[in-house]
């Protein structure tokens, strides 16, 4: 019986290489590679770039074939690696009325400046399965090179003074980074928006949803989504001016939410926003929803909804966190279960032991 | 991207730096939760990373490592962590309490009183001991601030009035040096009397929750209770079934489906080191 | 402008082991813990005192200079090449402050103490000494102290011990002093209670 608790390090060792062995699958069908990954699962890798933050495609695809398929573990491994990266300092904001676009859509204007490009895109396809080996290869749709310019929606309700103005940063002001400070609060946005883009997705989804359902109602509109290519610039100090690092795929959600107007404001139409790594859409959407949600105090609504909850949202949001919380109640809990077990005992006994005496009382 | 880049004792050196300076603010403020910019380590949360980056911060080449979870060095965690700084800063390890200059434990203080050159490191799952009476970080701080836990008091009387008992056999709260409520992780209150008057340093490190604290040697740690309600220390009636002792913190063992049941130590070098003592003062007799 | 010495030949290792006679420092207030002293910073920056700067600063961490390290040209530019943090003159705003002079300090109550909320948020003093005996005799006692524990670090103003008093007082807010001695390092925690001075 000793045994049990003893041998931890082979036991560990044999788990290790069996998990090496079961991944691999069957070894007459040919192993993934990275590239097939990166390439033909590209909505999982933008997942795990955007929410382990880092914008590695090669290293969210090779994070997803050792994480067996599992996003979350892929996510952890590509954080656990992030965290020991140097850090050089921030970029210039990035400007996405600057977008290269691949798919800009408005639920509130039919048309407009730029139009709707629907672009790759799920929606509309009816959800039957199909044979797995198609006789020939996708054909490339056409695309639209020379574009006319494409505003932001906000930016054109903005024109009439319809939409709060967007918060002007102070560009004295560096922006907050919970990898480097621990969150507090209340949080400030640069913060909150941090937070909710790291965030699970499947967490917002839920939240954003709870809002559509009268948990925080907000009344929200999709103003605008936008996919396509961005570039980073970074300001460097020697040089004295911005430099290009690059281009990076991103998904902005601009949406549009009523807003009936306080003792300072008019009425008029307020943002919630929302932008993730790569394509991922029901990300930005979802972040969209509960940014706005979370702007209950700041607008002087109500907030009992759990998605207004900043503490509460934020708190619960990182599924790396949640997941090891969770999962550590696999561990041995010997020495607590031991004390409560006794605990138990005693106050039981002290039962048993009252229960007589009163009965002996009342005979 | 290659293994052979990670710094030693893996954390880079600007998260060393962040979380040095967290520890020297928990050691000056003793019991009070110094909020640190907690990373991502190679292990989940809530399997010791607290512990792992405070450890990880404070090893040096000359350091010799002890891992203890429930008390025993052979637990799988035990083991997967003491291999992780093997690895990452080798260093020597050991399983002796006295031999270490550092021990990493989750939810057991060792058996052997420990001394002025040690230092133990307490892996921390929750370190708010107000947090299942009030889950607001806001609320809880103001709390700290104005030293008001009334709310303990409250639960813990609540406890008796329902009870008969304080219904807390771990985690049971103490306050440091007379001014910080603290939660001393999930250590079974057995251990609550090792932590006050330690001759060690006393870290504790919670990673998913950002907070480091401390308790400097020889300060004044009080188990919370009542005037007719003392605090009482518990432990199994019964000695251990491999080394006799009948002071120790133990494990119940279940030994078949009928009910039965043995008691080892909790504290697996403790009980080694006693049944080699005892063996070699029987040799001679052989 | 003069080249700057060098910071530590071997950074990762010796800042380990400045840190850990700090942090050992902290822990058992008064007591003398020896730090690498391989380092020559330009004067009047003292080498333990800047085997401190190297180990804590960097550039999230805003230091203060009293005047004798201020007016020194190179010292400021010494620590802000080594450690990237940069040097500010409002001694309220420095997570860390150096005195090379300890009869001109400002009064304690000066630099950051924290708040009530986040005592933490305070400034740690870095004061020069040139020795940890014949000073002005002081009796610590409080966390980290079995009993008592006498301590004498030289020099220090006359006042120093009742604005040591002052700042346990402001406990859990207030200040942490290191002294740092030739070759070696001992602290004050805010927590230090002051029994008796001589």
């Amino acid at each position: 019986m000793y045994v049990a608790v003893k041998g931890g390090e082979r036991a560990i060792a044999n788990a290790h290489k069996l998990l090496a062995h079961e991944r691999r699958g069957d070894e007459s069908v040919p192993e993934l590679t990275v590239p097939q990954i990166e390439g033909q699962l590209a909505l999982a890798v933008a997942r795990v770039m955007a929410e382990g933050s880092l914008y590695d495609r090669e290293l969210a695809a090779l994070a997803i074939k050792q994480a067996w398929g599992d996003l979350i573990e892929a996510i952890f491994l590509v954080r656990a690696y992030r965290t020991t990266l140097p850090r050089f300092g921030a970029s210039e904001p990035l400007d996405t009325a600057r977008m290269e676009i691949r798919r800009r859509i408005s639920a509130t204007f039919k048309d407009l400046p730029g139009g709707q490009i629907l672009g790759p895109t799920f929606d509309y396809t009816h959800r039957l399965l199909e044979e797995p080996a198609a006789p020939l290869p996708p054909e490339q749709a056409p695309r639209e090179t020379d574009r006319e310019p494409t505003p932001r929606v906000t930016d054109i309700l903005a024109g009439e003074a319809l939409i709060e103005p967007s918060p002007e940063a102070d560009p004295s002001d560096r922006p907050g980074d919970i990898t480097r400070d621990p969150l507090t609060f209340p949080a400030s946005r640069d913060v909150r928006l941090q937070n909710l883009s790291r965030a699970d997705e499947g967490f917002l989804l839920a939240l954003g949803y709870s809002t559509q359902r009268g948990y925080g109602r907000n009344h929200p509109f999709a103003g605008e989504i936008r996919l396509g290519e961005v570039e980073v610039e970074f300001f460097a100090e020697e040089l004295g001016f911005a430099v290009p690092l690059g281009a990076i795929t991103v998904t902005e959600c601009q949406t549009v939410n009523q807003f009936k107007g306080s003792d300072t404001e008019p009425p008029q139409f307020t943002r919630g926003y929302g932008l993730a790594f790569g394509h991922s859409e029901r990300k930005a959407m979802s972040m969209a929803l509960v940014d706005r949600a979370l702007r209950a105090g700041e607008l002087g609504e109500e907030a009992r909804a759990p998605a207004q909850d900043e503490e509460f949202v934020l708190s619960h949001s990182d599924n790396v966190q949640a997941t090891g919380f969770v999962e550590h109640l696999k561990l041995p809990h010997y020495v607590d279960f031991q004390s409560e077990l006794g605990l138990l005992r005693q106050i039981r006994a002290s039962f048993e032991g009252g229960a007589d005496a009163s009965k002996d009382g009342a005979e | 991207m290659s293994a052979a880049s990670y710094n030693f004792a893996y954390l880079d050196e600007q998260s060393k730096r962040m979380i040095r300076r967290a520890i020297l603010k928990a050691i000056a403020i003793p019991g009070y939760q110094v909020p640190f910019a907690s990373r991502e380590m190679p292990m989940p949360y809530g399997w010791g990373t607290g512990g792992i980056q405070v450890t990880a911060a404070i090893l040096g080449p000359d350091d010799v490592l002890k891992v203890i979870d429930q008390g025993s060095d052979d637990t799988t965690n035990a083991v997967s962590i003491r291999a992780f700084f093997a690895k990452v800063a080798d260093v020597k390890t050991t399983t002796a309490t006295a031999d270490a200059t550092v021990i990493q434990t989750r939810h057991r203080v060792p058996e052997t009183p420990l001394s002025d050159r040690q230092i133990l490191v307490y892996q921390v799952p929750i370190p708010e001991p107000l947090r299942f009476l009030e889950p607001r970080e806001t609320e809880t701080r103001r709390l700290h601030a104005l030293a008001d836990y009334g709310l303990m008091h409250v639960k813990l009387y609540e406890d008796i009035a329902h009870h008969g008992h304080i219904a807390t056999a771990y985690a049971y709260p103490v306050m440091v040096a007379g001014r910080y409520l603290m939660d001393p992780s999930p250590v079974p209150k057995f251990d609550n009397p090792k932590i006050g008057g330690c001759a060690a340093l006393q870290l504790f490190g919670a990673g998913r929750e950002k907070r480091i604290y401390a308790i400097p040697p020889y300060t004044r740690v009080v188990s919370l209770d009542f005037a007719d309600y003392p605090f009482e220390r518990y432990r199994q009636q019964g000695t251990c079934a491999l080394c006799g002792a009948d002071d120790t913190f133990l494990d119940e063992v279940v030994t078949d489906d009928k009910g039965g049941r043995m008691f080892i130590c909790s504290d697996s070098d403790y009980c080694e080191k006693r049944r080699e003592t005892a063996s070699a003062k029987e040799r001679p007799h052989d | 402008m003069p080249a700057l010495s060098p910071a530590f030949a071997n950074p990762v290792f010796d800042t380990q082991a400045t840190f850990r006679a700090v942090m050992d420092a902290m822990a058992r207030p008064g007591e003398i813990r020896a730090v690498p002293d391989a380092l020559t910073p330009p004067a009047p920056l003292s080498p333990s005192a800047a085997a401190l700067a190297l180990t804590l600063l960097d550039y999230e961490t805003p230091f203060w200079l009293d005047a004798a390290l201020g007016e020194a040209e190179d010292v400021a530019r010494w620590l802000r090449f080594h450690t990237g943090a940069s040097v500010t003159a409002n001694p309220s705003d420095a997570a860390f402050a150096f005195a090379a002079d300890p009869l001109a300090l400002p009064p304690l109550a000066a630099f950051s103490q924290g708040t009530p909320d986040f005592p933490d948020r305070s400034t740690t003093l870095v004061l020069q000494v040139a020795a940890f005996t014949g000073g002005l005799s002081l009796v610590l006692s409080g966390p980290g102290i079995a009993s008592h524990r006498d301590f004498a670090p030289s020099p220090l103003a006359p006042g120093f011990a009742d604005e040591l008093r002052a700042n346990a007082g402001r406990f859990p807010c207030g200040v942490d002093i290191v002294f740092a001695g030739p070759g070696s390092v001992a602290a004050l925690p805010r927590s230090t209670r002051i029994e008796e001075d001589r």
